[in-house]
């Protein structure tokens, strides 16, 4: 079982941060949902409450690894020109994309809003999980903070399925792929 | 952690400085695609082009604006409501001007 080391890095920040994060969002909008709801009668303990809001910081972190490996090291391997004269383009997915009306689109409305509209969660999540740090169980007292945060989480929820799911369909039509085979596992 | 009554200041400026940061990054998104030069200004590290300079300014002016935002406001109760709304409609804002539709549409292409 081999797989190339392009495909791995792909790997890492699409299922490793990016599907972490969005497996993580449900149960982080569940929470804030009946924080925001049920507001200053909600019943939670202080070990619950702690371990929320070390949960948030791990969200914000992994929405931070997830922008930060895709803008800068899968991102310039999208992007890379190909030389003049190359006719297998596989190995370079924006000119691929391109070289073809019935994918162009994939780019020029698929790539160039993930590539931006990511952005918005690591910047959102870093402000939820403030918040629940700063407030803590006084966050109970503020509704006004309390919807802002709900408010903006499902905002940022957006934002993520949208790159997320973009990020899916582009890697199975023009894949980052490349550089060396790296052994998974030798199968007898 | 103390216990004393903390003011919604602080958390009222993270909140409007997310709004301000995602305004920030769509008006640099647009910038970037619609004026030639801009975009190439925007493209401070090469291989990733301008999508490199468009996030780092919109992080600076998203941090920039907390700091400042949750200095002044340290301590003090905020208009709440006003502060939420000014704050998702910049969000929403910024949003809509990553659209690449509607990026196009404003350039009237």
């Amino acid at each position: 079982m081999e797989i190339t080391y392009r495909d791995l890095i792909t790997v890492l920040h699409g299922m490793g941060f990016g599907t972490l994060f969005m497996l993580a969002f449900s149960g982080a909008i569940g929470v804030i949902y009946t924080t925001a709801v049920v507001g200053p009668g909600s019943q939670t303990s202080r070990w619950n409450a702690r371990m929320f809001r070390f949960y948030l910081i791990s969200m914000a972190v992994l929405a931070w690894l997830t922008v930060l490996s895709g803008a800068y090291i899968i991102y310039p391997w999208y992007r890379a020109v190909a030389p003049a004269g190359t006719t297998d383009l596989s190995g370079f997915p924006r000119q691929l994309l391109l070289s073809s009306p019935h994918t162009a689109g994939w780019h020029e409305l698929g790539m160039e809003w993930k590539e931006h509209i990511a952005w918005f969660t690591p910047i959102v999540m870093t402000m939820v999980a403030y918040v629940f740090l700063k407030y803590g169980p006084q966050l109970a007292l503020h509704r006004h903070l309390r919807n802002a945060v709900l408010g903006f989480t499902a905002v940022a929820f957006f934002a993520t399925a949208v790159s997320g799911g973009v990020g899916a369909f582009l890697n199975k039509v023009a894949p980052v792929r490349g550089g060396a085979d790296i052994i998974l596992l030798r199968v007898q | 952690m103390d216990d004393r009554p903390l003011t919604n200041g602080p958390g009222g400026a993270a909140i409007l400085a997310a709004g301000i940061g995602a305004l920030a990054l769509g008006v640099f998104a647009f910038a970037g695609d619609a004026v030639h030069w801009i975009g190439r200004a925007f493209s401070i590290w090469p291989p990733s082009g301008a999508l490199s300079g468009v996030t780092t300014a919109a992080i600076a002016v998203w941090l920039g604006s907390w700091y400042w935002l949750a200095r002044r406001w340290r301590g003090r109760t905020v208009a709440l409501a006003w502060v939420n709304s000014a704050a998702f409609v910049m969000l929403l804002t910024g949003l809509l001007l990553t659209f690449p539709p509607f990026m196009d549409f404003l350039q009237g292409k």
